[in-house]
């Protein structure tokens, strides 16, 4: 169980694909506008990521490694394209929204990434769970850029969340407050450059924090001076 | 008896930072005059406004940094960088416009990158920009000429347009904006380009009520131009300033738009028109001139400048926005490091 406990924690904090890793950032910083499109396109990354891995750990022993990258390319696309035909199915408004970002989760060095590190490497169990657990991580990022931008650029939450989860979820935007114009710099690709760099700062902040915090303390050596003089 | 051995120069002028930044804020002066004459209280107090979110802002983050906070604000770089953007800003937009330029100029540009010394970008020119382009509205409201209003207003007004929105009597900010003719007015830059761009040729775009002469000239915008170049040989004559990047910065706004001029005369501005209109004077003496940001070779200086001068030109042309002196900082900020490298002086003793 020590392996699931240790992946969990190397996707979603310590070897982050966006935060650590630094993959996959051209779809990272152009569709988190919003925390509702950054959720739709880390859902369709986590699912090819999940299919990817699965098959890729499922077909590693057959595989000849001069042309294991080209193979795991079109595993790869495939998933892509299911989940691009998924989404342009159930989520219309919102596979528009995301427009060429959906079919170019394929050049996510992400998922091509874990597909050569892990999957080719591994069980199917594991591996499957890797891709998960890294897909969780990269998602995570999305929304976490995607609400700040929302929030510091229009003063919204979750706008347009009835586009992924359906009409019930009308109900789940958030005006937290109403500026007088937008502040468009952060919904500008400028913006998402900013919040990354910050984001990617607070994670750096926490980790020293965190090293200081639980760094094993020093025991008190207690040195003795002799006060009184050897008798001899 | 003690004699103390150093190298030449023996007799030098000994200023530290804190009295650089002062003395430009004061060359500053007569164009800020200028300002409030023409164009009424507001920018007063848009600089008051950005003075005390930079100093708040400044003392802020240096505590955060654990840096000597009496020490940074001492400098008046914060102050200085404060002074410029609210120049820059129209004088009657809304308080909270000024208050996150400032604060995007000090904590964002200026201290995330070290603070004093380590900047890449002219953080009042960064401001300025995040400013336009979140707020492009705000950011275009400007006034006509105070002696030219269908209602001027008094520093009470001021006050109470940038706090609220209203002036005293219940005047809106567009109704501020109207001049006596009734028509809102532009800046003669915003007047040249809208009329180019609705196929006018620059000569009819000329006689727009702004322009009071034939040549370019507009009342109150060039008047505010020449005041600040009287602070900027001010500053020259001080030694604050080297002569080098303001003027090439101006050698290169006169070369780009004779030749634009020359090429098509109808759909361009003429030299005087680019020089004495927007912020081509007072970015020229009090912009590009940041030690930080620039270039900091003699041929780097010319370059950098004569560059700048440039852009400003083109991108006023054919860009998107009526300005475009701090676009073109920005740009040339960028490649600073670049003409750096290229520029090494030979040392002395030393084979190029």
């Amino acid at each position: 169980m020590s392996e699931f406990k240790e992946l969990t924690w190397q996707g979603l904090w310590n070897n982050n694909p966006a935060l650590v890793q630094l993959l996959g950032l051209c779809p990272l910083l152009a569709v988190t506008t919003t925390a509702i499109n950054g959720l739709g396109l880390g859902i369709a990354t986590l699912l090819v990521l999940v299919g990817s891995n699965i098959t890729v750990s499922l077909v590693r022993n057959f595989v000849p490694n001069e042309i294991r990258i080209p193979i795991f390319v079109m595993v790869i696309a495939a998933f892509v394209t299911i989940v691009q035909l998924l989404m342009n199915a159930f989520t219309y408004e919102l596979y528009l929204a995301l427009g060429i970002f959906i079919p170019l989760i394929v050049t996510n060095c992400a998922i091509i990434g874990r597909a050569e590190a892990y999957a080719s490497k591994n069980p199917v169990k594991e591996s499957a769970f890797d891709g998960f657990i890294m897909g969780a991580g990269f998602a995570l990022v999305l929304v976490c850029l995607g609400a700040m931008r929302e929030l510091i650029g229009s003063g919204t939450l979750f706008t347009g969340a009835e586009l992924l989860l359906g009409s019930w979820a009308n109900g789940l935007k958030l005006q937290v407050f109403s500026p007088e114009q937008p502040f468009l710099l952060a919904i500008l690709p400028p913006g998402a450059f900013l919040g990354m760099g910050l984001i990617i700062a607070l994670k750096n902040i926490m980790d020293t924090r965190m090293a200081r915090w639980f760094a094993p303390k020093k025991e008190k050596i207690v040195e003795r001076a002799r006060v009184t003089t050897e008798a001899n | 008896m003690q004699f103390s051995l150093s190298s030449s120069p023996h007799n030098r002028v000994r200023r530290d930072t804190s009295q650089v930044m002062r003395m430009v804020c004061y060359a500053c002066i007569p164009g800020i005059l200028a300002q409030t004459w023409f164009f009424g209280w507001g920018t007063i107090i848009q600089i008051s406004l950005a003075i005390m979110t930079a100093i708040v802002t400044e003392a802020t983050i240096l505590e955060l940094r654990k840096k000597d906070v009496s020490r940074g604000i001492r400098d008046y770089s914060a102050i200085l960088t404060a002074l410029l953007l609210g120049i820059c800003l129209p004088p009657l937009a809304p308080w909270w416009l000024i208050v996150i330029g400032t604060f995007f100029s000090i904590a964002i540009v200026k201290q995330l990158y070290g603070g004093l010394g380590f900047n890449m970008f002219n953080p009042a020119m960064v401001g300025y920009v995040v400013l336009l382009i979140s707020f492009p509205i705000s950011m275009s409201a400007w006034l006509p000429v105070q002696s030219m209003a269908q209602t001027p207003y008094d520093f009470i007004d001021a006050f109470t347009v940038i706090t609220t929105g209203y002036s005293q009597s219940g005047y809106s900010l567009v109704q501020l904006q109207l001049g006596v003719d009734g028509i809102t007015q532009a800046t003669p830059l915003d007047a040249v380009r809208t009329g180019l761009l609705s196929g006018m040729t620059y000569s009819e775009t000329l006689s727009s009520p702004i322009f009071s002469s034939g040549w370019g000239w507009s009342t109150g915008w060039s008047a505010v131009s020449i005041a600040y170049l009287l602070g900027g040989i001010f500053l020259l004559q001080q030694r604050i300033i080297n002569w080098h990047m303001p003027i090439s910065m101006l050698a290169g706004v006169v070369v780009t738009a004779g030749l634009l001029n020359m090429i098509a005369p109808d759909q361009t501005g003429s030299i005087p028109f680019h020089l004495f209109s927007g912020a081509v004077i007072f970015g020229a003496f009090f912009i590009v001139t940041d030690p930080v940001s620039g270039s900091t070779t003699d041929k780097g200086r010319l370059i950098f400048g004569a560059l700048i001068g440039f852009w400003t030109v083109i991108i006023r042309t054919y860009g998107g926005y009526p300005d475009a002196v701090a676009f073109a900082v920005i740009i040339m900020n960028i490649a600073v490091p670049l003409i750096d490298y290229y520029t090494q002086p030979r040392t002395y003793g030393h084979q190029s």
